[in-house]
């Protein structure tokens, strides 16, 4: 159910101006929105879309929250491999990674 | 009859938004046929385009996830993502929301579906609209099939859909141009991305071309996850046009370009009936 929230956290950052406002402001009161484990909540603080990742928010939320953040996509990947070896297998959903940690499929 | 236009193609966001990545011996032919695809709709002068895509979270989530989505406004805005991300600017995209209701009405005598008033696109609309319809001056209708949070709509209820936006789109007096948005096999969004299966493309564009809707149908969504990835459930998009035109398929270009992350498509169907 968490993963949940925690998708429902990226869908209304991804798409809503208001929310990424809140986002600036005062990222604590626009998390109190949402039912987060400490795992989740800590992963959105500091940034760590590898965790994201990991935790198995659809890979499109996640592409989109980094659009957001400003990671070109280089390091967006990166970041995502990091979080592979970091933190293990993709938990869930169908984003999992089947590629190779060193296979830079598209040069990046 | 006034279903005057129907093709597919691509949306990957890489297509515009890292374009500057691309090689352009591989980047420059995919650009020329989808502003080719732009030219052959703008001489079937439609009064309206219906975009059939499979969006991803820009209006759509699991608290209340339609399969089918009709959009019913007059204008849209897009893109949701950063627009200097995905290489195009934020604008306003001009709709009908009357045209889209008379369109709904019919569809709705034989498929349910979601209709919505409030609409933003995503890649999924705004990288087709920025080479068919780049000075956004023909009027969208957006469509969404749920591709994204499973589960998803069967392809015999996909297939059922596109047959419904045929015959509404045959009842209207205006002339409707229809194209269909997504992959084929493609693992997006991940380190994944870039790798394509060229044969299993392939195969499925034979199936689209000759309009064989038992073989299009066949494809069972485990299948296409292990041979077409996550993006492969797209493939949904593709096969309502096919249903919709009853024609034959021509594809002018299919390439693998890794940076844009999908075997780019272009095709186009013949209006059958």
């Amino acid at each position: 159910m968490s993963l949940y929230q925690l998708q429902k956290f990226l869908f209304d950052i991804n798409r809503d101006p208001a929310t990424q406002r809140q986002y600036r402001d005062g990222l604590d009161a626009l998390l109190e929105r949402y039912d987060l484990t400490d795992e989740e909540r800590g992963a959105i603080a500091t940034r760590d879309l590898g965790l994201i990742y990991v935790l198995g928010a659809n890979g499109q939320l996640v592409m989109h929250y980094a659009a957001f953040l400003g990671v070109p996509w280089p390091e967006y990947i990166a970041a995502l491999r990091a979080g592979i070896v970091k933190y293990g297998q993709v938990r869930a959903g169908v984003y999992t990674m089947t590629t190779r940690l060193d296979e830079k499929v598209a040069g990046v | 009859m006034s279903l005057v236009f129907a093709g597919i193609c691509s949306h990957a966001p890489g297509i515009t938004g890292r374009a500057a990545l691309a090689d352009p011996a591989l980047s420059g032919p995919f650009y020329e046929a989808f502003r080719g695809m732009g030219a052959a709709l703008e001489a079937a002068r439609p009064d309206a385009l219906v975009v059939v895509a499979a969006e991803h979270f820009a209006n759509f989530f699991m608290n209340n996830m339609p399969s089918f989505a009709v959009g019913m406004a007059d204008r849209y805005e897009g893109p949701i993502e950063d627009p200097a991300w995905l290489g195009i600017a934020r604008t306003q995209v001009p709709g009908n929301a009357r045209l889209s209701g008379r369109l709904i009405r019919e569809m709705m005598q034989s498929v349910d579906l979601a209709f919505a008033e409030e609409w933003k696109f995503d890649h999924g609309i705004m990288v087709p609209l920025n080479f068919l319809t780049p000075r956004y001056d023909l009027p969208i209708v957006p469509v969404n099939i749920n591709c994204q949070g499973p589960p998803l709509a069967p392809l015999q209820r996909v297939w059922a859909f596109g047959e419904a936006l045929r015959r509404a789109a045959d009842a209207l007096p205006e002339r409707i141009a229809l194209v269909g948005t997504g992959g084929i096999s493609h693992w997006p969004a991940t380190p994944d991305s870039g790798k394509v299966n060229v044969a299993w493309d392939l195969e499925f564009l034979d199936r689209w071309q000759a309009n064989d809707r038992a073989a299009l149908l066949s494809y069972t969504d485990l299948d296409t996850y292990r041979d077409g990835g996550q993006g492969g459930f797209e493939i949904r998009t593709f096969v309502s046009i096919a249903a919709a035109a009853k024609g034959k398929g021509a594809v002018q270009h299919y390439r693998p370009i890794p940076i844009f992350s999908v075997g780019c498509t272009i095709g186009t169907m013949s209006i059958g009936s």
